[in-house]
């Protein structure tokens, strides 16, 4: 509790702030985790996987823009979807750390995504009532996209786990080693304490246990195990990444940065 | 009366319109034009006596949306109609249900099996749709990925006349 009272116009300032940023955790989760996916087109272990995983990419890069976009907008200092993805350093970027992990095998990823996927299923579902009818026209467009998404991943997820010895030991590795970034999904902030109160966002805390239930259901279908919670050292969302997420920006962002204003 | 006519009058120049806006084909289909895709969501003279012209895109993520806005702007320039202002429209969001049983039956002439099942089913979420080849009519289809050439397309072979085909998904 602070000792006063916000003036309006810091109240109306530090709301905006919030909006803005909200805004871009949802935009620059989806942009990074896009960006991942696309590192395997001509990578993936068949081609059909290839396509679905480009395919993937190629819906979470454009629920980016139209987020982007919109944040760029409610800022109002100009920035448009370029700007935002290609001229920000990490520590602006505001994704969820899970999203920005590297893609290790192909079980690997198929857990990253299927986290992600099930995480966006809640938030989407439950901006589809939001104040601000922007973001819920964004959401509603996103989440038919995402319910394939999640069924591409989950297939995925259950066919390996529930597969070869071979597979199973691996999906479970990578689920051991990504599941202490999940705690980051639902922790709220000061951001999504703001939001929830402006009615633009669904409570998390009401979200989580959905997701969860979820989660549980996928993995006892893929005879996988869940891990034990972690505590919760990453904050994604608020611009304290790991490592990977620079590295993976000198590849996005170099032919920006090297060609300042370069154009098709 | 004479605002009877006037509406009469811009009725009559927004079906012009929608007729122009059925010339510009999908560039990924283009047997389809977007107006059978669903894609042009409204057309209207406001008050001010512009145009405005509302298109939506079908995937997010879907590369055609740019080409298919600048085709639009291209026709409505060539056209006479260089002020219309072009809006982008997400809500409600497309729908595969949207395309016209035109389009339905053009997409099976070019070799593309139109969208089978209501989007609204539950088993349409968790199943591949059972498709009948848009070559020889068989019902013994596989469906090899749930991901083709586009967005919107899944791809299927044929158990009978063993050809491949795409299908267009259900969103």
């Amino acid at each position: 509790m602070s000792a006063r009272r916000d003036a309006p116009n810091e109240r109306d300032a530090a709301q905006q702030a919030a909006h803005v940023r909200y805004v871009l955790r949802l935009a620059d989760t989806s942009l990074v985790l896009g960006q991942r996916l696309g590192e395997w087109v001509g990578h993936a272990p068949a081609l059909e996987e290839d396509l679905g995983l480009a395919n993937l990419a190629l819906d979470l890069i454009g629920q980016a823009r139209l987020l982007l976009t919109y944040a760029g907008e409610l800022e109002g200092r100009g920035r448009d979807e370029d700007a935002l993805a290609f001229l920000r350093d990490a520590p602006d970027f505001a994704n969820l750390t899970l999203a920005e992990q590297p893609n290790g095998d192909f079980g690997h990823t198929i857990v990253r995504q299927w986290l992600l996927d099930a995480w966006q299923l809640e938030i989407y579902a439950g901006l589809l009532r939001s104040a601000d009818t922007r973001l819920g026209a964004i959401a509603a467009k996103a989440l038919k996209e995402t319910r394939y998404h999640h069924r591409f991943s989950s297939g995925w997820l259950i066919r390996l786990g529930d597969g070869t010895a071979e597979s199973h030991e691996r999906v479970q590795a990578g689920l051991d080693s990504l599941w202490r970034f999940t705690a980051e999904l639902f922790a709220a902030d000061e951001v999504d304490e703001r939001m929830q109160a402006a009615a633009i966002t669904p409570a998390l805390m009401e979200l989580a246990p959905r997701w969860s239930a979820r989660i549980d259901e996928d993995l006892a279908a893929a005879t996988l195990k869940r891990p034990a919670a972690q505590p919760y050292p990453w904050h994604g969302r608020r611009g304290v990444h790991t490592e990977h997420l620079g590295h993976m920006l000198a590849e996005m962002q170099h032919l920006q940065r090297t060609y300042p204003g370069v154009r098709w | 009366m004479s605002a009877v006519i006037k509406l009469e009058g811009a009725a009559a120049r927004e079906q012009a319109v929608w007729a122009l806006l059925a010339e510009v084909a999908d560039p990924e289909i283009p047997v389809l034009s977007i107006v059978d895709l669903g894609i042009v969501r409204h057309v209207r003279f406001e008050a001010d006596g512009r145009l405005h012209v509302g298109i939506t895109p079908t995937y997010s993520g879907c590369p055609a949306t740019e080409v298919i806005r600048t085709a639009v702007r291209t026709a409505l320039d060539a056209a006479g109609y260089a002020d219309a202002a072009l809006e982008e429209v997400l809500s409600p969001p497309w729908t595969s249900e949207w395309l016209t049983s035109a389009a339905h039956a053009k997409l099976k002439a070019f070799g593309i099996a139109p969208p089978q099942e209501p989007v609204a089913s539950p088993s349409h979420l968790w199943h591949a749709p059972l498709v009948p080849c848009p070559r020889c009519g068989s019902r013994t289809t596989e469906r090899l990925s749930e991901f083709g050439s586009t967005p919107c397309k899944a791809h299927y072979r044929c158990g009978a006349c063993r050809e491949p085909f795409d299908y267009f998904k259900c969103l």
